[in-house]
């Protein structure tokens, strides 16, 4: 079949999700990422892979968000001259995942002749750790290798000017973060540019996925951010469930929902909380944290986990709902319903923290279009994109989610979605447990058969951040061959960068909290 | 400002007992002596690093500040700089990209250097192992002296880790 009037043929992936797939030349990915662009689409991952012990040379994987689902667009590579057509004219957040992908794989992304002085040739993922000509995730190289650490001296992009000065923060923040470098530039209290330098958590995941089962790879998705642990397992499992055929049983979809909304409405709590106490109101934190902590130990009573890690399975999910447990889940919206609207109420009513709310950090709607950000994020900055209420899989098609979408992108509209999010996933999980009380099939699980070597499959989860994308290749005797997955902070962090430009230095990690984006995710 | 008020009014004490130290979670003897331990106890300041979790182990560290587990209230607090810190907390296998920061965090650090081990991966390297980017867990890289388990472990599993590195002496 033939996507947005290209003239390529693509072909359906089997699976609940409405994906495509093709493969083509150097010239039908530039025209294809063109067209996306022009539709209104949105770019979503970039990754490698090695196929040179299956008669190939490498290839290189995109990943784009359009009207009617996921386009997957694969181009080969030789492999004496792995290089393919940057597309960072078209779409520049794929900057980052092209430095990444050569890093991991050696495989390069070419600028146009008439812009090779933009060739960014800084590595990403590559610190000073491990030399340059070592590509861990080609398929002959022995990971398990151990190298000297060193200082990188990494080149920032320096601004020049009467009473600019620098700021290095990090990698180690000051609070219970997670690491990361950002060099401010700064006149006064003014900050000119920032600049991030990521990929300190950088762990080898996605080498770490070619020793596991296909069986046993949820465990690890769940890992690459603690905070999304159900949207990466489920994410995963979609992708195996396709690849392998599997359909989980009506009930496993429905529980794996209430998870997912359970996962948003907790981390939303905590985001709200500190986002209370970054413009000094201490009393909002207590307050969310209270919330939290009983939405987390409900979690731990009846699904057996706080964050809800290993619940979701290939095939289905690990529990059920125990009996009573729809009547405690029912009241505990309830109480905190109630208790939202309070809190919102004051929120919305405190004038210190509304004037650190409002215009800070704005991040406008034709610049996260043209970043391709999503998720939350993108929501605050008008883009409406939201996996459950669009090419939504079951159970989802049945639910008829609201997208919250705001047009300001500053910290009060980011604030403002999550608010509305919470009160929308409330409304969602009580129609849930409606039919959950209802269903009398309590199948939970499918038996995933047997994957064939070389199969293919992709998942595509709309967490509480953003859209989680999985795309796996099955390997031999139960294996996995590559697993790739894609957070949707790697084309956030971007957006910050220029969401804090000409805001001061004080309102960074109120900025910061309002995005709160992952960086295990994107460093893997 | 009144329904703030009624708020924090209607919400009351919600602060629970804390749990006692576990000496099987010691890696190695305690170093220090009782009267030292009682004077920390009164005053103990964390630094926390993550050198490389997925961050859920942070989740239940934020946690241990809220009104249930009131880690502030035992006398114990974090603190934004190493050179403040009794207590390095570290969370994750240590990655590769993180072992200077960590290494230079622990050598900023005032005796007596107390390093709690937090997680699964902390403890052993967890689901991530050890390979060219991971160098597994905490103790491979600066010497530990209490290691929680858990993936993540229960905020009261964490207090008890923290609690057991002083051996149980909080004010
Ligand atoms: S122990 Fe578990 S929760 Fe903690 S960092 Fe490791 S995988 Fe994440």
């Amino acid at each position: 079949m033939k996507l947005l009037d290209c003239a390529l043929e693509f072909t359906a992936l089997p699976g609940a999700l409405a994906a495509y797939r093709t493969e083509c030349d150097a010239a039908g990915l530039l025209g294809f990422a063109a067209a996306v662009k022009d539709s209104g689409g949105r770019f979503i991952a970039l990754w490698g892979s090695d196929e040179r012990d299956r008669q190939g040379g490498f290839a290189v994987h995109v990943a784009f968000g359009i009207a009617a689902g996921l386009a997957l667009v694969t181009l080969p590579l030789t492999a004496d001259r792995p290089a393919y057509p940057s597309l960072e004219d078209i779409f520049p957040a794929a900057n980052r995942q092209q430095r990444a992908t050569r890093d991991l794989f050696g495989i390069h992304a070419e600028m146009a002749a008439n812009e090779a002085a933009h060739d960014d040739q800084r590595p990403w993922l590559r610190h000073a750790n491990w030399p340059a000509d070592f590509f861990p995730l080609r398929r002959d190289c022995d990971a398990s290798r151990q190298f000297n650490t060193a200082q990188e001296d990494y080149a920032f992009v320096r601004v020049e000017g009467d009473g600019v000065h620098e700021i290095p923060v990090g990698p180690i923040h000051a609070g219970i973060i997670e690491p990361g470098h950002f060099r401010f530039s700064v006149v006064g209290e003014k900050v000119l540019r920032l600049e991030q330098r990521l990929g300190w958590k950088h762990k080898g995941i996605e080498k770490r996925f070619e020793q596991m089962p296909l069986a046993e790879g949820h465990r690890l998705a769940g890992r690459i951010s603690g905070d999304s642990t159900v949207a990466y397992a489920w994410a995963y499992c979609l992708a195996a469930e396709s690849l392998t055929g599997c359909t989980p049983p009506p009930r496993a979809l429905w529980l794996r929902a209430l998870l997912l909304e359970r996962e948003r409405i907790a981390n939303h709590l905590g985001d709200l909380g500190y986002l209370g106490n970054d413009a000094a109101l201490a009393f909002g934190l207590s307050q969310f944290m209270r919330l939290r902590e009983d939405w987390l130990r409900l979690s731990a009573e009846f699904f057996g986990h706080r964050l809800l890690m290993d619940r979701i399975v290939p095939g289905g999910v690990a529990f059920d709902l125990t009996a009573g447990g729809d009547e405690k889940i029912l009241g505990q919206c309830a109480s905190i319903e109630r208790e939202m609207h309070l809190l919102k109420d004051i929120y919305d009513e405190h004038a210190g923290l509304q004037d650190r709310f409002l215009t800070t950090g704005r991040l406008a709607p034709e610049l996260a279009t043209a970043l391709s950000v999503s998720g939350l994020a993108g929501r605050a900055s008008s883009q409406a994109w939201d996996l459950r209420a669009q090419n939504a899989i079951a159970p989802y098609n049945q639910l008829d989610v609201r997208i919250a979408s705001h047009r300001n992108g500053d910290v009060a509209a980011r604030v403002a979605v999550r608010f509305e999010e919470v009160f929308e996933s409330l409304r969602v999980m009580r129609q849930i447990l409606v039919v959950l009380t209802d269903d009398l099939c309590r199948d939970l699980i499918e038996p995933l058969p047997a994957a064939r070597d070389g199969a293919f499959g992709i998942g595509w989860i709309e967490g509480w951040r953003g859209d989680v994308l999985v795309a796996l290749t099955a390997g031999n005797a139960g294996g996995i061959r590559r697993c790739h997955c894609h957070d949707p902070s790697w084309r956030i962090w971007p957006a910050l960068e220029h969401a804090v430009m000409g805001n001061i230095v004080p309102d960074f990690p109120l900025i910061n909290k309002s995005f709160n984006l992952s960086y295990s995710g994107p460093d893997l | 400002m009144l329904p703030l008020l009624k708020q924090i009014f209607l919400t009351g004490f919600k602060t629970e007992a804390p749990p006692l130290a576990d000496a099987a979670l010691r890696v190695t003897a305690q170093r220090l002596e009782q009267a030292m331990l009682r004077k920390l106890g009164r005053a103990l300041v964390i630094r926390h690093v993550d050198a490389g979790s997925c961050n859920g182990c942070e989740l239940e560290i934020h946690a241990l500040n809220n009104l249930y587990y009131n880690l502030e209230a035992l006398g114990i607090r974090f603190a934004a700089s190493p050179r403040h810190a009794d207590l390095l907390l570290v969370t994750g296998p240590v990655a590769s990209n993180m072992k200077i920061a960590l290494q230079r965090a622990h050598a900023a650090m005032p005796e007596p250097k107390l390093v709690v081990a937090v997680g699964d991966c902390g403890c052993s390297g967890g689901i991530f192992g050890e390979s060219y980017a991971s160098c597994g867990r905490v103790a491979n890289v600066i010497a530990v002296d209490v290691a929680v388990p858990g993936c993540p472990p229960t905020p009261l599993a964490l207090m008890q880790g923290i609690l057991t590195a002083i051996d149980g002496h909080p004010m």
